[in-house]
């Protein structure tokens, strides 16, 4: 209980990805489905840490620092798209995006 | 006693964060719940020694990430009710586990085994931010140049899908014009 060993962030990192993963299957809005991959992405990058901190190797730090800027750009180019459907249809909604029209 | 003290803390406090960020309706709630959640997980990286990581944790998403979240709420005006995806709990929660499960055996896997070494160890009396230098301009150089264009590539295109096709260009209009248009709109 006293001792943090790396059972205990791999449980940590369990939840947060559980909670992601509701978050991505629940939100039908785009943009709050974005929240929900950013948590994802950050519960896997604790369990690179963890493990980079328990084996003395700083490959997990490396993988969890390009994790990092695959986020942003996910996060610039998603938005850009965002922005181009809200002006066609007017809303994020995930409904409008069940059809596509050649 | 203080690392057990600050993990649960912390581990309490991401957890609170994140599910608020999942459950409620209101966007700006789930930003600032976001946001708070991501400081709180460069707690994590701080107590784990990967003090690099930290930082940009706190930068990256706090300082880039937050911001254009908050610019895309205002755009889409997101003050209004989200609508939830009401499909039947006993899947949703069923798949989430199995995926959270499977995460952690997959991460998990590599520990039963007894030769594992460390490709590039820590040292002993060096900084982590210099370890992190070292490793990344040497080992991790082509990685390192591939996220540069991948990340310049993002921001063209998320400049160009964006500023495509605007209504009005302010730059190529007349101030006459300009004053015209601000009237029309404000009437």
């Amino acid at each position: 209980m006293m001792e943090i060993g790396l059972n205990h962030y791999l449980v940590l990192s369990t939840i947060l990805f559980a909670i992601g993963l509701v978050g991505v299957m629940k939100r039908k809005n785009l943009l709050l489905l974005f929240f929900a991959t950013e948590i994802l992405l950050n519960s896997v990058n604790i369990a690179f840490a963890a493990i980079s901190h328990y084996y003395g190797d700083l490959t997990g730090q490396m993988f969890a620092f390009f994790v990092i800027a695959i986020a942003a750009s996910e996060l610039a180019v998603g938005l850009g798209l965002l922005i181009v459907w809200f002006k066609r249809h007017g809303t994020i909604d995930l409904d409008t995006m069940t059809s596509m029209r050649g | 006693m203080f690392e057990a003290v600050a993990f649960y803390l912390f581990a309490f406090l991401t957890i609170s964060m994140f599910f608020i960020v999942v459950t409620t309706s209101q966007a700006l709630y789930a930003l600032t719940a976001l946001a708070a959640g991501m400081i709180f997980i460069s707690a994590f990286f701080f107590i784990l020694g990967a003090d690099f990581l930290g930082a940009v944790q706190i930068i990256v998403y706090t300082g880039a990430v937050m911001a254009l979240y908050a610019f895309g709420m205002m755009f889409f005006d997101t003050t209004r009710e989200v609508k939830e995806k009401l499909g039947n709990k006993y899947i949703i929660l069923g798949l989430t586990t199995f995926a959270a499960v499977l995460v952690v055996v997959i991460f998990s896997a590599p520990m039963v085994s007894s030769n594992i070494t460390a490709f590039y160890p820590m040292v002993e009396g060096a900084g982590n931010t210099q370890e992190v230098g070292l490793v990344l301009f040497t080992k991790y150089l082509v990685p390192f140049e591939v996220a540069a264009v991948m990340l310049l590539v993002a921001m063209v295109a998320g400049i160009v899908l964006a500023g495509k096709k605007m209504d009005n260009s302010l730059t190529l209009m007349s101030e006459v014009e300009i004053d015209e248009t601000n009237k029309k709109v404000l009437s």
